[in-house]
């Protein structure tokens, strides 16, 4: 604060926010370092479970899903780090805040929907074939 | 910070000095559109909800098995994949004011959106011709809800790298239009995050069964 006292004022307040403002651009976009490892990574985990599926490596649908949905999550968390430079700072913490919101929000609406609809086909009263053929 | 070096005037007041905040709407522009992005999130997270859903009622009509390419699906990502390194190409440039790469890596980016958005319709329209349209289960309506929803992303997208290159063409790259290709920079991101769940969820999980 003090440092600052006689300094002028325009000119030393300009430089001193040019510079944080050129500090913060620096941080939201990155790099070509940063943009390349983010399209390696990218590609490497795109190309596995596309391998994973088409050259049908795993007997277990079960297993394959789960690692292919895992990929999947790692994959999203490369984008956020090396593409949208997503950190705990960015914005004084607002973007991170709001984007926590989100996924607790996508959780619920996602885990929610499919946990009330397996209980409704659950408990459905079981159909005869002649419902079955009559239903609209 | 500003108010330490004022001098007392005349009459002894101390004047307040607000400088300082004056720069502070251009950062709350990205964090508002950050806000739209998480918005836009939101939407996706329903239509994925919708889809999980219904995505395995089939009507008697096909499952995703009979109808994913997935060698098409494999080359649709790639497109996007790489659209999303060349507008990264075309942020880092504007960096350096080189308003010539951008525009190029600009218009990469655009086409290459266009090649993804081109190879979805085909696909699209092989589904319909098929008899496998979104009318025919909740499966199919689902799916081309998702599908559907996020290419009209990619497409407004593309409209919007093609407005903004007038933009830059016009004025070059001052201020505003930096702060305009910051904003598309996380829009078009988004949307290669969105993708990746949608060949994940919907096109690799959909043909394991």
């Amino acid at each position: 604060m003090s440092s600052n006292a006689h300094t002028p004022p325009t000119g030393g307040d300009h430089h001193g926010h040019d510079s944080h403002g050129h500090g913060g651009h620096e941080a939201a976009h990155g790099t070509f370092k940063s943009y390349m490892t983010g399209f390696v990574l990218s590609v490497i985990l795109t190309v596995i479970p596309f391998w994973l599926v088409m050259a049908k490596v795993i007997d277990s649908p079960v297993t394959a899903a789960g690692i292919v949905m895992a990929l999947g999550a790692v994959q999203i968390v490369v984008h956020m780090v090396y593409f949208l430079h997503m950190n705990t700072k960015s914005e004084g913490g607002w973007n991170a805040l709001a984007l926590t919101f989100t996924i607790v929000i996508v959780v619920i609406a996602l885990s929610g929907s499919l946990w009330v609809m397996h209980n409704l086909n659950v408990n459905m009263a079981p159909m005869s074939p002649d419902m079955m053929r009559n239903m609209p | 910070m500003t108010a330490m070096h004022a001098e007392p005037t005349a009459n002894g007041e101390t004047p307040a000095f607000y400088l300082k905040e004056e720069h502070h709407p251009e950062e709350s522009t990205m964090l508002g559109f950050w806000i739209y992005i998480m918005s836009d999130c939101l939407i996706f997270a329903v239509l994925f909800a919708t889809y999980a859903v219904l995505g395995r009622s089939y009507a008697a009509g096909p499952s995703p098995a009979d109808l994913f390419e997935l060698p098409t699906v494999a080359i649709n990502t790639t497109m996007l994949l790489l659209s999303s390194i060349t507008y990264g190409f075309a942020m880092l440039t504007m960096e350096k004011n080189n308003t010539k790469a951008t525009l190029l890596w600009l218009g990469i980016t655009a086409l290459f959106g266009a090649a993804f958005v081109g190879l979805e319709l085909n696909e699209f329209y092989h589904l319909i011709l098929d008899g496998a349209g979104p009318q025919r289960s909740a499966f199919l309506s689902a799916f081309f809800t998702l599908v559907g929803t996020h290419g009209l992303h990619v497409t407004c997208g593309i409209i919007w790298i093609i407005t903004l290159m007038v933009q830059v063409g016009k004025h070059g790259l001052i201020h505003e239009n930096k702060r305009r290709l910051m904003c598309l920079s996380m829009f078009w991101h988004f949307l290669d995050v969105v993708w990746i769940g949608v060949f994940s969820f919907v096109y690799l999980m959909g043909v394991l069964g």
